[in-house]
């Protein structure tokens, strides 16, 4: 899945491995330099043989230093690049999910995997380019030219390389699952400093700040304890890797000079040995910390790799092109035998829906919690679409249309308001161009912005923050209505979008409101009666079935449940004086 | 809702400044927060340094003397080298038959031992040197945390409400979590760093002054190196995290707005978007990374030059009998030590400078204003009938916006207060000065006829029981949940309350019943829910006087009735305080405070106030009888 994105790279990959492996020999011919004017010049007393050997040290090493540089560049250019791509691909992708894939991944989800795993991934790309390439080159060049200047010598290395793997391992073992330990330790710090502070009345109205203290004391020890012991443990890792190292040198200047006295070996073979032996433990332990780091990267790539598999549930259909945006509608909505039920779920959270919403008339729809009311919007908008039965508009179902034209034909105010950073005027166009100036400063009017937005020098280009932190619960409600209302659409659905509003800009509200709409279709969820009970007609929902439709009047003598919803908000008296 | 939004931005902006997320190069390259006032913080920190300054000094000691083993080996086994090397050019003479050729290897052996040993006992102290500080460095950091826990009960809950959540909890977890990784490695790195420097320079003048001032020329040319590759990269690494931050600021916008970016079909303008910005943020992590990934090759670059001006210079003064092979050897492996340090220290510097920011942030709550202690002869109540009163209290959150003034009510026991307005008026903070989470300013609140600033907070809590409009659970199961009020609650208390606040039937739903395991951010319950969980958890409690602050308003209006009869059980004889946005609620109160901008407009019961026909009517009105009446 990944090796299609990385595969746009290959010549820059190709380029950064050539000039890495470049980097490697040079630093190895680097060494065998060195061994040579110690045998040839200084054995010798050659000192133009020294010079020269110099002079080419410097040209080499100055090759060395311009392939890192210009390997940096491509490697940057491969792993940023990448993270770019996959960050648009992910981006892209989930910007076409439908609300049942976001919920089975969750929002936060998400964001963590559009930032953090793709972060993950460049890091591994960066350090697979730069070390994992050189660390086997150096290891296997090195044992290569080691071996060439003496076998035995080198022969050292059967012994400290596993002598030092094996005590890097025992320390790897011991460590990885105290880090993992740590880890959630901290998470549980973390959680109750946050439980703490955010239930702070709480807490204190009941007397519980001592049994808080008690929490925070035992998960601080409780870090403290483990951090300590991997501390301790930590310790070891780095005076263990310098004396295997140390001993090394030592083992072989001993074995060295046996050899050496033996006539079989010269003083700069074995200075370079040793050089070369340095090398190849120093791989070694870069190979070992690759892959402490390089099975994180593949959890991401993985993560990635699911949302980038995904395919949205709702698609457009083949034969929906035949309607174009500035289709001619009247805006009739009929559910036609409607049941949705949430995947994973055993029930249906809507059964059996079959109701008419004409133009020029308000639907309201009514219920308890958790009884489907939502759920029956954003079918209209075709946010999830029906396990059975239909929805149409105009007669037609509506997953024959694009789903753009759909959606531009419905102005729709969400139960929680959401706000984007930018001015309040951008909020309510909402990228649609063809909203002229006129249509929103009307919207805004309508929908009482304009009264909190005048108190402001910039008026309607006030700059909302991002999440709206600026703005109160109401403000956001009354942009979000003016957003829903500025595109003069052909279907209005209200999603209890006035009860964030204190009760006069409600009614302010809804008595301009319903005049702007009164040749479109209206579908209002609502828990106040007064909000609804004006309407048209009422649907009445109870665990997702319809027990009711019909005007105030009609429900109230036929339908026990809206009764019941009726009696709990107005007394029988002001029942009667509504009539 | 509003403020865990920018709780959860600025714990994001903390994590941002604190872990620049993954891109490595060296700490110095990517630069780092500067505290406000350096020599404040450091004092600070020393304080706490202070009582382990043994422990320290053995461990300053301890790295100083593996420093010097670990630089004095090399020059100890370059004689080795030297005795073999003497040896082979004795044998090239024409005349090696006249002398003694023999390799001295018990001469060899004895210095090759040495150096083991030496650096046996370097690693040995090394490992001291951090198993010790270790130790000190988790005390230190238990201590600052343990300072932090007794503070939180001393701050008054202005502190919590003003600050963002998630700043305070980054500075309890990762602010000290820095400090302590610097003090575990920094501090021992920094010292060994600097000895280091100084003492190859030492034994390298020693050898051989000449050749060390031809491998002291690569000193300065490393420093330009770092600081000028340190100045670019910083200055891309900003500009790298700035975009990181917007990047995710759109992220989270799109995907939490998910909603309306569907509904408006804006998908393409977001992607437009996100692109535009994606690809700033490549630009410039594509500069920070390469400037960052040049550091380190610039830096061997350097060493290789001081390597070859050692190779070089050693070879021909060899030649010229002024210096032994061995100690070219030396030579060799001092240059090499020589530049590792400086990117280390560079590192530290920087290091150091990041954390006395953090311990800056820690401190900083350490010195906040503390609540004023409750008096020292103040009153435990045993039991309160409940006879409120608001004399002339004044109070405001801001001295320049006068909030409550001259307020008097007169609550008799077991009498059913509601408390109606406009958002904003002032409505809950009747609860906080009652519950004294803020002290007034003037006037008085008696209990009892007793002044609740004569009583203990904690008894004069215990007779109340609260329940607020944000919910707060724990996470911990639903029984622990509702017996957080009662711990001692027996489990037919803790279903009995259940039933009374309508949730049992729900909890009975749930896969493990009561044991469930719920926390705040549980999706699998609705905020209703919540809140008649914790609607369960202040009946349990049994409190002489309860306050609702818009307890039900999530809860639906039929169930909210079935509670109110339920309270109405409960509460006989006990007086309550009932917030509420919806006037159904509270209809049948004894006494109706409606407030408006911190006066109180008017008194009554709800018939008399629906006759008088001024604000309480209106907002009845204008929320029950709709559009029509408007009209």
């Amino acid at each position: 899945m990944l090796s299609k994105f990385i595969s746009k790279y290959w010549l820059l990959i190709v380029v950064t491995i050539s000039l890495v492996t470049v980097q490697s020999i040079i630093s190895l011919y680097l060494r065998d330099l060195i061994s040579d004017s110690v045998d040839k010049g200084i054995v010798r007393g050659d000192d133009n043989y020294i010079w020269r050997t110099g002079g080419r040290m410097l040209v080499v090493s100055f090759l060395s230093v311009l392939a890192a540089v210009v390997a940096s560049y491509t490697s940057s250019v491969v792993s940023m690049g990448l993270g770019k791509d996959l960050r648009n691909a992910v981006f892209t992708k989930v910007t076409s999910f439908s609300l049942e894939e976001i919920d089975k991944f969750t929002t936060s989800s998400l964001i963590t995997r559009t930032t953090n795993d793709v972060m993950q991934i460049q890091q591994a790309v960066v350090m697979i380019l730069r070390m994992v390439v050189m660390a086997p080159i150096m290891a296997i060049g090195g044992i290569f030219m080691a071996v060439q200047k003496d076998a035995k010598l080198t022969a050292t290395l059967l012994i400290s390389v596993p002598v030092m793997l094996a005590g890097l391992g025992i320390i790897a073992i011991i460590i990885a699952p105290l880090f993992k330990s740590i880890q959630r330790k901290i998470d549980k710090l973390n959680l109750v400093v946050r439980e703490r502070v955010t239930g702070i009345r709480v807490i204190r109205a009941f007397n519980k700040e001592d049994k808080e203290m008690e929490r925070f004391r035992t998960a601080n020890f409780d870090l403290i304890k483990t951090s300590l012991t991997v501390n301790r443990i930590g310790s070891l890792l780095f005076p263990y890797m310098m004396i295997i190292m140390n001993l090394t040198i030592v083992a072989i200047i001993w074995f060295g000079a046996k050899q050496i006295d033996k006539g079989i070996l010269q003083v700069g073979q074995m200075m370079a040995v040793m050089q070369y032996v340095m090398q190849i433990m120093f791989s070694f332990i870069m190979i070992s910390v690759v892959f402490i780091f390089l099975p994180r990267a593949s959890v991401s790539s993985q993560r990635i790799k699911e949302i980038l598999e995904t395919e949205p549930k709702i698609k457009q259909s083949t034969s929906s092109l035949k309607y174009s945006r500035n289709i001619d509608l009247q805006g009739v909505v009929e559910f036609d035998n409607v049941t949705f039920s949430y995947p994973g779920a055993n029930e249906p959270v809507l059964k059996n829906i079959s109701f008419k919403a004409l133009p020029g008339k308000v639907t309201a729809v009514v219920g308890a919690t958790g009884s489907g009311k939502s759920t029956l919007l954003n079918l209209i908008v075709r946010f999830y679409d029906p396990v059975s039965g239909n929805i149409k508009l105009d007669g037609v179902d509506i997953r024959e249309f694009p789903l753009d034209v759909l959606r531009s034909q419905i102005g729709y105010a969400t139960q929680k308001a959401i706000i984007f950073s930018g001015s309040i005027k951008d909020n309510i166009r909402f990228g649609r161009e063809w909203i002229t100036d006129d249509m929103i400063n009307h919207a805004a009017e309508i929908a009482q912005v304009t009264e909190f937005s005048s108190k402001y020098p910039e008026g309607l280009e006030y700059k909302i923050e991002q999440g709206g932190l600026n703005l109160s619960g109401g403000q956001k409600q009354r942009i979000s209505i003016a957003r829903a209302i500025a595109g003069k659409p052909k279907i209005y659905l209200f999603d209890d979008t006035f009860s964030a509003l204190d009760f006069k800009t409600d009614g302010k509200i809804r008595s301009k409101l319903f005049k702007e709409t009164k040749d479109a279709t209206v579908i209002i969820v609502a828990q106040r009666v007064a909000t609804i009970m004006n309407a048209d007609q009422i649907i009445v929902l109870k665990d997702g079935e319809i027990v009711g439709i019909g005007t105030h009047e009609d429900l109230l003598n036929e339908c026990e449940v809206y009764r019941e919803i009726v009696y709990s908000q107005l007394s029988k008296e002001e029942t009667e004086l509504q009539k | 809702m509003e403020n865990k939004n920018l709780a959860d931005k600025e714990r994001f902006q903390r994590q941002q400044r604190l872990r620049p997320v993954g891109l490595g190069g060296p700490g110095f390259a990517r630069g780092a927060e500067k505290p406000k006032d350096f020599k404040k913080s450091f004092k600070k920190l020393m304080s706490y340094l202070k009582p382990y300054y043994i422990g320290i000094t053995l461990v300053f000691i301890l790295t100083i003397l593996a420093t010097v083993l670990t630089i004095k080996a090399p020059k100890i086994m370059g004689e080795a080298t030297t005795e073999i090397f003497r040896v082979i050019m004795i044998r090239k003479t024409t005349f090696s038959v006249f002398l003694n050729t023999k390799m001295n290897f018990e001469k060899i052996s004895s210095v090759l031992s040495t150096v083991a040993i030496l650096y046996g006992i370097s690693a040995l102290l090394n490992f001291l040197q951090g198993y010790i500080m270790a130790g000190i460095t988790q005390k230190i950091v238990r201590k600052m945390r343990e300072d932090i826990n007794e503070k939180l009960k001393k701050l008054p809950l202005s502190f919590y409400d003003q600050r963002s959540h998630g700043d305070i909890i980054s500075r309890v977890t990762n602010d000290i979590d820095l400090i302590s990784n610097t003090l575990q490695q920094s501090l021992t790195q920094f010292i060994s760093g600097v000895v280091t420097i100084f003492g190859i320079t030492y034994m390298m003048i020693t050898i051989n002054g000449l050749l060390t001032l031809l491998t002291l020329v690569t000193l300065p040319m490393s420093a330009i190196a770092v600081m000028l590759t340190a100045k670019h990269s910083q200055k891309y690494f900003s500009a790298q995290q700035r975009l990181l931050g917007k990047l995710t600021g759109q992220i989270e916008e799109v995907y939490s707005g998910h909603l309306v970016v569907k509904a408006y079909s804006r998908e393409k303008d977001e992607i437009e978007k996100f692109k535009m910005t994606n690809e700033e943020l490549y630009k410039e992590s594509k500069k920070a990374q390469f400037i960052s990934g040049i550091i380190m090759p610039l830096m061997n670059f350097i060493a290789n030059l001081g390597y070859i001006i050692v190779a070089v210079g050693g070879s021909v003064l060899v030649n010229k009998k002024q210096i032994t092979i061995g100690d070219v050897q030396a030579f060799i492996q001092y240059s090499r030590q020589f530049n590792q340090p400086i990117i280390q220290i560079a590192n530290i510097v920087n290091m150091i400078q990041s954390t006395l920011a953090a311990s800056e942030r820690v401190f900083e709550i350490l010195e906040e204003k503390e609540e004023i202690p409750d008096k020292e002869n103040a009153i435990q109540l045993e039991k309160v009938d409940g006879n409120i009163r608001f004399e002339n209290v004044r109070f405001s959150y801001l001295p320049d916006k006068p909030l409550i003034e001259n307020f008097n009510i007169d609550v008799k026991s077991g009498q059913m207060v509601a408390i109606v307005g406009p958002t904003g008026a002032g409505k809950t903070t009747l609860v906080n000065l009652l519950m004294r989470f803020y002290e007034i300013q003037g006037g008085k609140i008696t209990i009892d006829g007793i002044d609740i600033r004569d009583i203990k907070r904690s008894n004069l809590r215990r007779h109340f029981g609260m329940v607020l409009q944000d919910t707060w659970l724990f996470s911990g199961t639903i029984k622990e949940n509702i017996a957080y009020s009662k711990e001692d609650a027996t489990n037919e208390q803790i279903v009995q309350a259940a039933k009374m606040a309508h949730v049992h039937h729900f909890i009975m739903a749930m896969p493990k019943g009561y044991e469930t395991i719920i926390s705040e951010d549980s999706s699998n319950i609705s905020q209703g829910e919540k809140q008649l969980i914790t609607i369960a958890r202040a009946f349990l409690a049994d409190p002489d006087v309860l306050i609702l602050d818009e307890a039900t308003s999530n809860v639906d209006t039929l169930t909210e009735i079935y509670i109110q009869k339920a309270m109405r059980d409960l509460l006989k004889g006990r007086t309550s305080f009932v917030i509420a946005h919806r006037l159904s609620t509270i209809k049948n109160a004894d006494m109706i405070i409606v407030i408006n901008e911190g006066k109180i407009v008017e008194v009554g019961k709800h018939s008399e106030l629906l006759s008088k026909g001024s604000f309480y009517a209106n907002m009845y009105k204008s929320q029950f009888l709709g559009v029509l009446v408007e009209e």
